[in-house]
């Protein structure tokens, strides 16, 4: 490819430093992720892919190794500074939702802005989450706080959350986690829309059937990329919903 | 309802506050304005006490003040006006009707000296005194008794059987600091007193009123001196008090009270401080995941920490509000219920509501501190 990396990852390493054992946690892991890109980071617990996912997200600085997020050196970075990047750079969507129950939808979505550089007069902040909800297919439900949604729906108010700074790069961690089969797939085909439209997406996932709906696939083992390919034979999120629906169908549960 | 119980503790104290200063100023003004009615820059010259066989009287039972005394004051520098004073109770008959009251001889000036009005008519004057004139000016007790549904200027009450002229009717005054009723007295010139009531040649006290507060203590000293050289008396056989002394007297206690019921309000201050700081720590740590998911969209520290001292100090000033507003209405209600005027300076209640920002300052600082010092990704985990 001829276009820069919005992920560039040259042999980084972690080590934990707790108690008297050093845990190396990523062992030396170069990575490269491109614009308009959809690559699910896979492993089992303890493979490392938490760790390498709060690196990618600035949330967190390798011990050793070079990251350039978007061209930007992230290892050398101070705290403030980092969270300016966090705040442009990258939209967050985690497995528990992480939205504030006290306020609704639309406040959520609001957030990012309400720490962003340049001060965003308030008419453009709800100008900007309400298209973003839109996005999501949340715009009706606004007003709502968080409670009064569905697992689903929360998940959506994260997406429209993540997505309100206009980031180069959505990361996801788990987004499925906590959500039943169809609305799994759903969220998946959120994640596939936003992704035909330009948007760069990671997401770390440890199940199989759901990393189908991305287009490449890395998994990891003891801190060290085992596998990185294209995704063959990649699911499409509205066909696997209307499968699921003639099943359900059939045994009479829709 | 939790922030409720945080602010309780500012609540009181600061009500605590507003309500004891209220109180004590109210009760300090009241005594000032008392003090005040008895005259301003007022010196009094008592005579000595008479002591005849180890039995000692009290102050102005001698007769060692004169009207030569009194002449000699006046002529000090500073001294605007001298009044003689000579005091009996009588037996004061008019329309029918009697009243025994106390018959003051004075001169003109005394209306002056007491900082006292003339309702209607007017004082006597200079040439009433030097006349020996049968004129009196009344109380509004004395009218009261004596004309209950008339006018009492230009009627004639009798004192020792001799008709006095009503030429003038007092301002009421109302009960003084010892509860006596001001407004029940009749006042005659100094040297009708003297001639026609009684015989006597010497005063009771002189009324003294200097230029200003800041030169009683020279004409103080100038009557001590000036008396002593004309009593030829080694020892000083006259008693010099001021107005400023007795106000210091009965303000000092009232202050006095002030400062402890301010005390054990500040105490109560800090107590609520405390409280919030509780509130607040245990608040971060229950929201450590909020704090973690601001972080992780691009709050930086200083924008946790902004963020948790405008909490503490909304719930502290919210606390100050209802705490003024809590003072003021309880010293309204004690000034209702009790009859005591309460007055609360506007100071305090800047002082009270700046005092509990700061306290939410404060006792904010280190919870939110804690706050923006916690590491996103832990924050983020915390279940």
């Amino acid at each position: 490819m001829q276009t820069n990396p919005v992920i560039k990852l040259d042999e980084i390493h972690k080590v934990y430093h707790t108690g008297e054992v050093d845990v190396h946690a990523v062992r030396g892991i170069t990575l490269n992720i491109f614009p308009g890109e959809f690559v699910a980071i896979m492993g089992s617990s303890g493979s490392g892919k938490s760790t390498l996912m709060n690196m990618i997200g600035g949330l967190d600085r390798p011990t050793d190794g070079k990251y350039l997020l978007d061209g930007i050196d992230i290892s050398t970075l101070n705290r403030d500074t980092l969270a300016d990047v966090r705040n442009e750079k990258i939209g967050f969507v985690f497995q528990g939702f992480n939205l504030l129950s006290r306020t609704s939808a639309r406040e959520n979505v609001e957030m990012p802005m309400l720490y962003h550089r340049h001060r965003i007069p308030a008419l453009e902040q709800h100008k900007r989450a309400m298209s973003s909800l839109e996005l999501v297919g949340l715009g009706q439900r606004a007003d709502h706080h968080p409670n009064q949604l569905s697992g689903g729906q929360q998940q959506r108010v994260a997406i429209a959350r993540a997505l309100v700074n206009q980031p180069t790069l959505l990361l996801a961690d788990e987004p499925t986690g906590n959500l039943d089969t169809q609305t799994s797939i759903e969220i998946m085909g959120v994640f596939q829309k936003l992704n035909d439209q330009g948007i760069t997406i990671v997401m770390v996932t440890h199940e199989l059937d759901i990393a189908r709906y991305t287009k490449r696939m890395v998994i990891l083992r003891d801190g060290k990329i085992v596998t990185d390919e294209a995704v063959q034979n990649r699911s499409v999120a509205e066909k696997e919903l209307q499968k699921l629906r003639a099943a359900q169908q059939a045994v009479k549960l829709g | 309802m939790r922030s409720l119980l945080t602010m309780l503790g500012v609540i009181i104290g600061v009500g605590a506050v507003i309500g004891s200063v209220s109180l004590t100023s109210g009760a300090t003004k009241q005594v000032e304005d008392q003090v005040s009615s008895l005259g301003s820059s007022v010196i009094t010259v008592f005579s000595g006490n008479f002591t005849s066989g180890g039995m000692r009287g009290g102050w102005g039972s001698a007769p060692t003040l004169t009207l030569g005394d009194a002449l000699a004051i006046m002529s000090l520098t500073n001294v605007v006006a001298v009044s003689p004073e000579v005091r009996d109770r009588q037996q004061v008959l008019a329309n029918g009707l009697n009243w025994n009251t106390q018959v003051l001889g004075e001169s003109p000036d005394y209306p002056q000296i007491r900082n006292w009005t003339i309702a209607e008519g007017s004082m006597f004057s200079d040439q009433d005194v030097k006349t020996l004139a049968k004129s009196a000016v009344i109380g509004k007790t004395v009218a009261d008794e004596l004309f209950p549904n008339e006018n009492p200027i230009g009627q004639t009450i009798r004192i020792r059987n001799l008709p006095f002229l009503v030429v003038g009717l007092l301002n009421s005054k109302g009960f003084n600091l010892f509860g006596q009723d001001q407004d029940d007295i009749v006042i005659v010139p100094y040297s009708s007193h003297m001639h026609r009531i009684t015989t006597r040649t010497f005063l009771n006290d002189i009324l003294v009123q200097a230029a200003n507060d800041k030169a009683i203590d020279g004409v103080q000293q100038e009557i001590t001196d000036t008396l002593l050289a004309r009593h030829r008396s080694k020892e000083q056989d006259f008693t010099v008090r001021n107005q400023l002394e007795l106000m210091q007297a009965v303000t000092a206690t009232s202050r006095a009270m002030g400062f402890l019921l301010a005390g054990v309000a500040a105490v109560s201050l800090v107590v609520g401080g405390i409280g919030i700081m509780n509130i607040m720590l245990v608040s971060v740590t229950e929201r450590t995941r909020e704090i973690g998911i601001r972080m992780a969209v691009g709050a930086r520290a200083a924008d946790i920490l902004v963020q948790f001292l405008i909490e503490a100090v909304t719930l502290s000033a919210i606390g100050g509000t209802i705490g003024i507003i809590g003072g003021v209405s309880f010293s309204k209600i004690v000034a209702y219920v009790r009859d005591m005027p309460t007055v609360t300076p506007v100071m305090w209640i800047i002082i009270a509501f700046i005092s509990s920002a700061l306290i939410g300052i404060v006792s904010g600082f280190y919870p939110a501190w804690k706050a923006s010092k916690l590491d996103p990704i832990d924050a983020l985990r915390y279940e």
